[in-house]
C-alpha cells in the first residue's frame, strides 16, 4: 500500500492515475475536483450576483459579510434547512431522482477534463465522445424533473428546454467534429478523441485550433460557444426558466436542498462545457506561446503569474479592507476582510515560493541540506500549479462572459431560437466540416 | 520511473475486478430490461430503458470497445431516449396506463423471444467452432481508427464495410425525407 501511494509521486511519472491504474490516486484527483468545484460554484454565485449588480448599477449582496463575501455561505445554510416539498400530485420517485441524474451527468463529466498531461483522472482515448455524451444526458434530468412536478409551468419549460437542448447538440457536435479533424494535422497524420491528445495536437502544430486554418477554426468555436450557453439553458437561452412567462420553469416545484442540487448541476455544467472549449480550441492547459517563449527565462516569468494573480486579489483586499468605513459597527467586518487578505497573500507568497524554488536552490550553493531539499521538493509542484492556473484562467473567462450574456442580451423568443439553431447554426456548422476537411487534404 | 508502475504500464491496463463488473452490469440490464416491459407508467418504462442502455454501454467498454460505448450513449441515452420522454409526457399517461391493452400479440412475442434465446444457448452451447477460443488481444488506442478502416477503407481501399454503412444511411435519410414530407402539408 505504501509504494502504491509514494510510486506516484515520483515526479518522473507523466500519466493520469487513470492510465496508470492507480485507483487510490485516482479516488484523490476525484475529491480534489469534487471540492474544487463545489468552492467554485460558491464563488461563481458571489461572483455573478455581484457582477449582475454592479452591471445594473446597484450594490447586490452588502449585508453578510464584507461586501457580502458570505452570502453564498448564508444562501446554502438557508436552504438546507429550508422545508423540501413534494407536491402530493407528483411522482414521488421520479421528482426524487431527476435532480440527481442532472447532477450526475455534470460531474462524471469532470472524470476527463485535463487540468494538465497529468493533472486530470483519466485520459480515454475517446475522451470527447465521453464528454459530449454524458453531458447530453443532463438534458433527461430537466425533462423528468418537469414530468414528474405534474404541473403546467414546469411541463412547458421541460419540453422547452429538451426541444432546445437535442437541437443546439446538433450544431455543437458538428462544431467539435471540426476541431477533431484538426488534430489529425500533425507528424503522424492520425487524429485523436481524447482530451490531452488534442491539447497535445496543439502543442506540436504550434497553434491554438481557435487560429488554425484561419477563420475556419474561429467559426468553428463560435457556433461551439453559442451552443454551449444554449446548452446550459443560460441567458439569453434560458427559455426553459423564463420567470416572466414560466413562474421558474422545470423547477417550480422544487424547494430547499433538491433545488439547491439544480443550481450546483447547472454551474458544474457551465464549467464542463467551458473546459470542453478551453481544450479544444484554446490550448488546454498550455501557457501562452510555450513554442515560441520557450527559454527558461520565460518559463520563470510565467510561472509567476498563479502568484502575482494571487497577490493583487490580496492588495485588492487590503485597499477594501482600508476603505472600509471607520464606525465600530464595521469594525469585525474590516478585522475579517483583514484576515481574508493576508490569507490570499500567504497563498501568494507560497505559490511564488514554488516558482522559484529550484532556482532559488540552485543560486545559493551555502544552503543547509535540509533547506535545499525542500525546496527542491516544492520545485516539483511547479509545473503542476501552472497548467492547472492557465487551464483555470481560460475556463473563469468564460464563465465571467455567462454573466455578461446574462446582464446584456434579452432573451429569444422560442421561434427564434429555434429558428437559429436549425436554420443559421447547423447549416453553418455542415458547411464549415466540409470546408475544413477539403482546406485539410490540401494542406496535408 | 518506478519499476512497479513501469510493469504495470507495460503489461497494459489489469483488468480490474472484470467478471464482477460483467455479472453488475449483466444483472443491472436484465432487472432494468424487465421493468421496461411491466411498467404501466411509460415514462418509468422509458426511464428503465434508459438504464439498460447505460449497462450495455458499460458491457461494451468491458469489451475494449470504447467507441462503440461512447455513440450508444450519445445516440441512444441522450438522444432517441430524450424524444422518447419529449413525446411520452405530451400523452395522458394516467387515461392510457388504466386503458387495456387492445392487441393479443403477447403469445406471438413470447414465441419469438423463446426462439432467440434457444438460438443464444445453442450458440453459446455447440458454437466452440464458430467463436474464438480466446478474446483477440485489441489495442485499446486504436479502436476507433480500426472502426474507421473497416467502415471507410484505408489509403484509397474501399473498406469492408463501406458499400454497407453507405446504403445504411441512405435508408436513415429517405425515411427522414419521408417523416418531413408525410408531415408538411406545403413542401
Amino acid at each position: 500500500m505504501p509504494n502504491f501511494i509514494m510510486s506516484y509521486l515520483d515526479p518522473k511519472v507523466t500519466v493520469t492515475p487513470g492510465e496508470a491504474g492507480n485507483q487510490f490516486w485516482a479516488l484523490i484527483y476525484v475529491l480534489i475536483i469534487f471540492a474544487g468545484v463545489a468552492v467554485a460554484v460558491l464563488c461563481m454565485n458571489w461572483i455573478e450576483r455581484k457582477a449582475l449588480a454592479h452591471f445594473q448599477v446597484r450594490l447586490g449582496p452588502m449585508r453578510v459579510g464584507p461586501h457580502g463575501l458570505l452570502q453564498p455561505f448564508a444562501d446554502a445554510i438557508k436552504l438546507m434547512l429550508k422545508e423540501d416539498i413534494i407536491p402530493a400530485e407528483a411522482d414521488q420517485f421520479v421528482f426524487w431522482v431527476a435532480p440527481l441524474i442532472g447532477l450526475l451527468a455534470a460531474f462524471t463529466v469532470y472524470t476527463v477534463i485535463p487540468f494538465g498531461p497529468s493533472e486530470a483522472v483519466s485520459d480515454m482515448n475517446i475522451g470527447i465522445l465521453f464528454m459530449l455524451g454524458v453531458s447530453s444526458l443532463g438534458v433527461l434530468g430537466i425533462v423528468v424533473s418537469g414530468w414528474a412536478s405534474n404541473s403546467h409551468y414546469p411541463l412547458i419549460g421541460a419540453l422547452r428546454s429538451s426541444a432546445q437542448m437535442v437541437s443546439y447538440e446538433v450544431a455543437m457536435g458538428l462544431a467539435v467534429v471540426s476541431a477533431i479533424l484538426m488534430t489529425s494535422m500533425n507528424a503522424s497524420g492520425t487524429g485523436t478523441l481524447s482530451m490531452i491528445g488534442i491539447v497535445q495536437a496543439q502543442q506540436q502544430q504550434g497553434i491554438w485550433f481557435i487560429f488554425k486554418f484561419f477563420p475556419l477554426g474561429l467559426i468553428a468555436f463560435a457556433i461551439f460557444a453559442i451552443a454551449m450557453v444554449a446548452e446550459t439553458n443560460r441567458a439569453p437561452f434560458d427559455l426553459a426558466e423564463a420567470e416572466s412567462e414560466l413562474t421558474a420553469g422545470y423547477h417550480t416545484e422544487y424547494s430547499g436542498l433538491r433545488w439547491s442540487l439544480f443550481m450546483l448541476a447547472e454551474y458544474a455544467a457551465m464549467i464542463a462545457v467551458s473546459s470542453i472549449a478551453v481544450t479544444l480550441w484554446l490550448g488546454g492547459w498550455m501557457r501562452p506561446f510555450p513554442n515560441l517563449l520557450h527559454a527558461p527565462a520565460w518559463d520563470l516569468i510565467f510561472s509567476l503569474f498563479p502568484g502575482l494573480t494571487f497577490g493583487g486579489l490580496a492588495a485588492i483586499t487590503f485597499i477594501e479592507a482600508a476603505r472600509m468605513p471607520t464606525q465600530s459597527f464595521f469594525k469585525i467586518q474590516r478585522i475579517g476582510l483583514a484576515v481574508f487578505a493576508a490569507l490570499l497573500g500567504f497563498i501568494a507568497l507560497f505559490l511564488l515560493l514554488i516558482a522559484v524554488a529550484g532556482r532559488l536552490a540552485d543560486a545559493i550553493p551555502a544552503l543547509p541540506r535540509i533547506l535545499a531539499g525542500l525546496l527542491h521538493v516544492l520545485a516539483r509542484f511547479r509545473e503542476g500549479i501552472d497548467y492547472v492556473y492557465w487551464f483555470m484562467l481560460k475556463v473563469a473567462v468564460f464563465m465571467y462572459l455567462f454573466i455578461w450574456y446574462r446582464a446584456t442580451w434579452p432573451r429569444y423568443r422560442f421561434d427564434q431560437l429555434m429558428k437559429i439553431g436549425w436554420k443559421v447554426m447547423l447549416p453553418i456548422s455542415l458547411g464549415l466540416l466540409v470546408v475544413t476537411a477539403i482546406v485539410g487534404v490540401i494542406v496535408s | 520511473m518506478n519499476p512497479g508502475l513501469n510493469s504495470a504500464l507495460n503489461s497494459g491496463m489489469a483488468p480490474v475486478a472484470t467478471p464482477w463488473f460483467f455479472y453488475g452490469l449483466a444483472i443491472v440490464a436484465v432487472v432494468s430490461g424487465v421493468f421496461v416491459i411491466t411498467r404501466r407508467n411509460a415514462v418509468h418504462a422509458a426511464l428503465a430503458l434508459i438504464v439498460a442502455l447505460l449497462a450495455v454501454s458499460g458491457l461494451y467498454l468491458m469489451l475494449y470497445a470504447p467507441f462503440v460505448a461512447g455513440v450508444q450513449i450519445i445516440v441512444y441515452a441522450g438522444g432517441i431516449m430524450v424524444l422518447f420522454l419529449f413525446v411520452i409526457m405530451l400523452v395522458n399517461i394516467d387515461r392510457s396506463s388504466k386503458e387495456r391493452r387492445f392487441n393479443r400479440m403477447w403469445p406471438v412475442g413470447l414465441a419469438a423471444a423463446c426462439a432467440l434465446l434457444a438460438l443464444f444457448v445453442s450458440a453459446i452451447m455447440k458454437g466452440k467452432a464458430l467463436l474464438p477460443d480466446r478474446m483477440m488481444p485489441l489495442p485499446e488506442s486504436s479502436n476507433t481508427q480500426q472502426i474507421a478502416d473497416l467502415l471507410y477503407g484505408q489509403a484509397g481501399r474501399m473498406g469492408q464495410y463501406t458499400f454497407a454503412f453507405e446504403i445504411a444511411s441512405l435508408l436513415l435519410l429517405v425515411a427522414i425525407l419521408g417523416a418531413v414530407i408525410m408531415t408538411k402539408k406545403k413542401i
